[in-house]
């Protein structure tokens, strides 16, 4: 499967993209216009002031935006060549390629363990042995495994914002996506997991394709290969990040770079 | 100047507080009073023999004051209808938080409520001239009125209890939650199913405990409904007779501070006692396992 996977994204040259996207929230169009690609094992960060239209495109990405009744898309996305928005797509297999982890830390209300193993159980594994051992390749490839090795059975609410994120993001990895969404992920932790957070999308990135929205400009640099900058629902500028930080070629960059708005 | 509304505010703060106080006050005096009517009858009977006698005579001679059959009585029906009222009440309130469009949602929702606002002697009356004669014909029974028509007649009472209540429970639940679920690849079904019931159950219990408080303390219904009969109940169809069914039945004809009297406020206590352990049990579970929420930090 996962080689399969390789072959086609080499093909493609890329892992995910967006062709032309546009979205709207009633008349509302909160995306204009989006061709972005996203290249295999690499990091993504998309950045620009808030209600810019960063998070709604990160949600189109999964299929996320489909909760909200009066939403509508435009245009294509593309994992692997194929339109995650034809009508023959199954949301729920898009889903478990597409990994997300969101703003603030959403443990479910179950123990540590049932937590990894929740993605596992809706996919229908029963095999005991096998949940057990992805349960700890999934905290310890989460950096988490040695902080809760002896705590699996106890409830996730006890564990720090911190952990409570790196618990959602082996939660995410279990399942063994390809993509990663990460929406915000640090926006509500202390300086130290936001570090920690960081530590581990770097280690992440061998292993999969991250695209992280993100509200910090410096967390944004230290983190991605490649940034894109929003405005406004409109993709102003898109590139190599460290060229996006020294050498924008827009005026508009620039600008909110330097934090002359935003 | 300042001073003067000070002054004021005080005075609106005292006045409150007397407020409060006389409503409380005046519910404790009413307990007091429910007790020391009550009381005077275990100079008679033994507490033991009234709980668990099984003869229920109070007009014989000698008469017998067991209530051993009224309390099974109220506990059945309640159980009964519990058993009627749970899934519908708690699935109605699945459908209408979770499934149901928010248009359909917004015309269903204040219908289930209405429900909660039919007057009880209706719906006993319901019960007395449509549900008996159905139930007497179509099952060959000596009287429609009858266990089980009561515990229909109260599972229609407090589904709207159990069903509002739940419909908040389920409805609180974070939206972080739900999307976590959903982002994991689960459906829509195994989300509810995994985490939103669990996420709700505090919620739902309480509601459910709130319906069956309202259902065993219900007199009108019963009355009407329940066939009357002080005997321990042998089948579903059998009449019965709960605790205030008997206290409303037979208050009048008591003469007053007779045993008769003492007795039916004495069963008056057991009921209290009842409520007061569900209305209980129910404030424990919302605060003991208070509704988890997204991670607070």
């Amino acid at each position: 499967m996962n080689e399969k996977v390789k072959d086609k994204s080499k093909k493609n040259g890329f892992k995910m993209k967006s062709e032309n996207l546009d979205f709207f929230y009633g008349d509302f169009q909160a995306l204009h216009d989006i061709s972005l690609n996203f290249e295999s094992r690499q990091v993504t960060a998309l950045i620009g002031p808030s209600g810019c239209g960063k998070s709604t495109y990160l949600r189109c990405l999964n299929r996320m935006n489909d909760l909200i009744p009066i939403s509508r898309v435009k245009g294509k996305v593309l994992l692997d060549g194929e339109n995650i928005y034809d009508p023959s797509l199954d949301v729920v297999m898009l889903r478990r390629r597409v990994g997300m982890v969101f703003q603030k830390p959403n443990p479910f209300p179950k123990s540590v363990s049932e937590n990894v193993a929740y993605g596992l159980r809706v996919n229908g594994i029963k095999n005991k042995s096998f949940i057990r051992e992805r349960v700890e390749e999934s905290l310890e490839k989460a950096a988490l495994w040695e902080e809760v090795k002896d705590r699996l059975d106890d409830s996730a609410l006890g564990l720090s914002g911190g952990q409570q994120q790196r618990l959602c993001i082996a939660r995410a990895l279990a399942v063994e996506p390809d993509v990663l969404l990460m929406d915000e992920p640090a926006s509500a932790l202390d300086p130290i997991a936001t570090q920690k957070i960081e530590e581990l999308i770097h280690r992440l990135k061998k292993n999969y394709t991250i695209i992280i929205v993100t509200h910090s400009m410096q967390q944004a640099a230290r983190v991605s290969d490649r940034t894109a900058f929003f405005y406004m629902g409109k993709l102003i500028e898109e590139g190599e990040t460290d060229t996006i930080f020294t050498r924008p070629k827009l005026r508009q960059t620039e600008d909110y770079i330097t934090g002359r708005f935003g | 100047m300042a001073n003067k509304q000070h002054t004021k505010a005080k005075t609106m703060q005292s006045l409150f507080f007397c407020i409060a106080t006389a409503s409380v006050g005046i519910l404790f005096m009413i307990m007091i009073f429910l007790f020391m009517e009550g009381i005077p009858l275990f100079k008679i009977v033994s507490p033991n023999d009234f709980l668990l006698g099984k003869y229920w005579y109070p007009t014989s001679d000698p008469p017998d004051f067991g209530i051993f059959p009224l309390i099974l009585a109220s506990l059945y029906v309640t159980l009964l209808s519990s058993v009627i009222a749970i899934p519908l009440g708690v699935m109605t309130a699945i459908y209408l938080a979770e499934l149901a469009s928010p248009r359909v949602a917004e015309i269903v929702k204040p219908v289930v409520e209405l429900l909660a606002a039919l007057p009880s002697v209706v719906i006993g009356f319901f019960g007395m001239v449509i549900v008996a004669p159905f139930l007497q014909k179509t099952f060959g029974l000596a009287t429609g009125l009858n266990l089980f028509n009561a515990a229909l007649m109260l599972a229609f009472m407090s589904i709207p209890t159990i069903c509002s209540l739940s419909e908040d429970a389920v409805y609180s639940v974070p939206t972080g939650l739900k999307e976590g679920s959903l982002a994991l690849g689960a459906t829509h079904w195994e989300t509810i199913i995994r985490v939103i019931l669990p996420a709700s159950v505090s919620g739902i219990s309480t509601a459910v405990i709130l319906g069956m408080s309202r259902a065993i303390g219900e007199t009108m219904v019963v009355l009407m409904v329940a066939g009357g009969a002080a005997m321990i109940p042998g089948s579903l169809f059998d009449p019965v007779r709960p605790l205030p069914a008997s206290i409303a039945a037979e208050m009048a004809e008591a003469p007053f501070r007779g045993d008769h009297y003492y007795a039916l406020f004495a069963t008056g206590i057991v009921l209290f006692l009842f409520t007061l352990l569900f209305n209980i049990v129910a404030d424990f579970i919302s605060h003991k396992y208070r509704q988890v929420g997204e991670a607070s930090l």
